[in-house]
């Protein structure tokens, strides 16, 4: 058989598909009909505000909720149905689950011996030395902090090299610092065994950091699916511009198709989008664009930047973070645009009050259809 | 500052700790007086209240009040038998009304209270109507089993309860997402972390059981219990012996309870390290 007939790679590990995957509670319906296909080997994250169904999909797959309709294949397998001691997935749980009454070696060996694995030994004491623990082996879990417990939880899922590894918000419980070096950890490992990651999270920079591909989950479907640049670059709903990152949203009337570009009338100035960056052809449209691609200058100042130039701005609020500076401008029409200067030390900080021009390429604008709902995804983010 | 204002001071920030030191008196004179008793030679006066002078006698000769010994080995196995079956019952119970949704489950929740809240009295004399009116058994040594595993059983439910809601559901479903089947799961985690519950739930029955005077005596027919050999030898004069019978019960129930203590220290310490 071929490798792309069973999404079976050589190394083993394969592709995870779920069709039409639904699950419904008493009240409400949790994932609606969900098509997705994670690519063998890939790091995978689904991102989401909490209650999207993110986890709900993630526990289906490891086989710990029944869905209502819809299947699960693994490769060529189906496990909708199949026991979760009976499915090659492995999961690092939120709060790790680490056995309490188990020393750290038998949390990492549980899995092996219970299908009876051989050479039990020599493979714990790798797994922990690829996780940097050996020297916690014969500890208790509440004897290690929240980054070691961390890592016993992935080590303990690992080792069984399951065709896909599930974690379900493995970071949460960590503090900042912590958490961005288990993010780059995490990638590490997944570099190194090569197996399928598949990632729920609702931090958006953390699906960032570490996933080849993120799917964007709102409300039990997925919203939008790519690599992060894309996502970032080119979101397609309201709901992923403000989710990932922050986007200016202004309210435009489109005027029409002319080439390569969508021409659209935004509080007076007509503006061009490039049609792969344009998810709405007539009627009203959401111009978006993210603050750090906004330039600002004083009144009346040239702005090193060919294109969409609006005049008669006033800064109102001005917030220094040290590598930016976040500024609000009101615009004429009345709305305050985010905008995001670099601390190149080119120029003073604005006080607020200044009369300010902005101006932006019109390759990084996007346009979406007007009928969404402008402020998705804000509260959530 | 004044002498008298000196003390009012020092009673002000001392009166928490001579309070509790009061309290601590006041529970262990009565145990301090059962170990002081069992030293007490009365052979020479009837007068069994007072402490006449100090022998070993009641403590090399402990069976020397006749059928006292054996009233204690019934006690001991009725308790233990007991606490065998309420223990056994009560953990399944626990783990129904903890993890499945039934009909009635609340209804049960509330019901498993009511032979704790009931007054023994009364549970022990319509336990009686119903073995007279029922006579599956005859009064005696099963009557007392059957009545002490009924009001153990809810003692049982309740600390196996509590410990089982505090467990996380998370851990049993790590151990079946690491291969371990339903049967597997039980036996290499639930149990493992019900367990301490558990045995705190056997302990407890076995020291209600052999304790229990009102719902036995109800229930004993020609059966004899420890309790009931006390009250009986109490209207002659309890014998000294029996002060030997409760130092040796206080003495093993500090061994556990230290035990428990150091155990868990040490685990503490295991931690800090």
């Amino acid at each position: 058989m071929s490798q792309a007939a069973n999404g079976q790679r050589a190394d083993g590990s394969r592709s995870l598909r779920l069709s039409k995957l639904t699950k419904e509670f008493a009240a409400f319906t949790a994932v609606k009909s969900l098509d997705l296909e994670v690519p063998a080997g890939s790091f995978f994250a689904l991102l989401g505000p909490s209650g999207c169904g993110k986890t709900t999909t993630l526990r289906m797959v490891a086989g710990l909720e029944t869905p209502t309709s819809g299947s699960i294949h693994l490769g060529d397998l189906d496990v909708t149905y199949e026991k979760p001691y009976r499915r090659p997935v492995n999961t690092v749980f939120q709060n790790y689950a680490l056995f309490p009454h188990l020393d750290i070696y038998e949390n990492v060996a549980f899995g092996l011996r219970r299908r009876g694995g051989k050479e039990v030994d020599r493979q714990v004491r790798e797994m922990l030395d690829l996780v940097e623990l050996t020297t916690q082996a014969r500890k208790k879990p509440p004897q290690l902090s929240g980054g070691q417990q961390q890592r016993v939880a992935l080590a303990r899922a690992l080792i069984n090299r399951p065709d896909v590894l599930l974690l379900d918000e493995p970071l949460g419980a960590l503090d900042l610092k912590l958490r961005r070096s288990m993010q780059l950890e995490i990638k590490r490992i997944q570099t190194e065994v090569g197996l399928t990651f598949v990632h729920v999270t609702h931090d958006q920079e953390e699906a960032m950091t570490m996933a080849d591909t993120i799917a964007v989950m709102n409300a039990g479907v997925i919203e939008q699916m790519g690599s992060p640049d894309e996502l970032y670059e080119n979101p397609r709903t309201t709901f992923v511009a403000n989710f990932l990152g922050q986007s200016n949203l202004i309210a435009g009337t489109i005027v029409g198709r002319d080439g390569d570009v969508v021409k659209v009338d935004m509080e007076g100035t007509v503006v061009s989008i490039p049609a792969e960056r344009a998810h709405a052809d007539a009627g009203k449209g959401w111009v978006g664009i993210r603050p750090e691609k906004v330039l600002i200058a004083p009144a009346g100042e040239p702005i090193n930047a060919p294109g969409n130039h609006m005049t008669g701005g006033v800064v109102t609020d001005v917030s220094f973070v040290g590598v930016s500076t976040q500024y609000l401008v009101r615009m004429p029409w009345g709305q305050e645009l985010m905008v995001f200067e670099q601390n190149t030390g080119h120029r003073a900080m604005l006080a607020p009050g200044t009369h300010v021009d902005v101006s932006w390429r019109p390759e990084f604008a996007f346009l979406l259809d007007a009928s969404q709902d402008v402020n998705a995804g804000i509260e959530e983010a | 500052m004044t002498g008298l204002g000196r003390l009012r001071l020092w009673v002000g920030d001392h009166l928490i700790m001579l309070l509790g030191l009061l309290v601590l008196v006041y529970m262990f004179v009565p145990i301090a007086v059962v170990v002081m008793m069992s030293f007490n030679d009365n052979s020479k006066s009837r007068n069994v209240y007072k402490f006449q002078s100090f022998t070993w006698d009641n403590w090399t000769n402990p069976c020397k009040p006749s059928g006292m010994c054996h009233d204690v080995v019934v006690s001991i196995e009725i308790g233990l038998l007991a606490t065998v079956a309420a223990t056994i019952l009560g953990t399944l119970a626990a783990f129904a009304m903890v993890r499945h949704q039934f009909v009635g489950r609340s209804v049960a929740n509330l019901v498993v209270f009511l032979p704790m809240a009931t007054p023994e009295i009364v549970m022990g004399s319509s336990l009686l109507s119903l073995f007279v009116v029922a006579p599956i058994v005859p009064l005696g040594f099963w009557t007392i089993f059957i009545a002490h595993v009924m009001f153990c059983i809810s003692f049982v439910i309740v600390t196996v309860k509590a410990r089982l809601s505090g467990l996380d559901q998370n851990l049993e479903q790590a151990a079946m997402d690491l291969y371990a089947t339903e049967s597997q799961t039980f036996w290499r985690v639930t149990f493992p972390l019900v367990l301490p519950g558990i045995l705190a739930a056997a302990l407890l029955s076995f020291s209600l059981s052999f304790d229990d005077f009102i719902i036995t005596n109800l229930n004993a027919g020609q059966t004899v219990t420890f309790p009931m050999f006390v009250w009986g030898s109490a209207q002659r004069g309890v014998p000294m012996q029996v002060n030997v019978v409760g130092t040796v019960m206080f003495l093993v129930s500090i061994a556990i309870v230290l035990g428990g203590e150091l155990n868990s220290r040490r685990r503490a310490r295991a931690l800090a390290s």
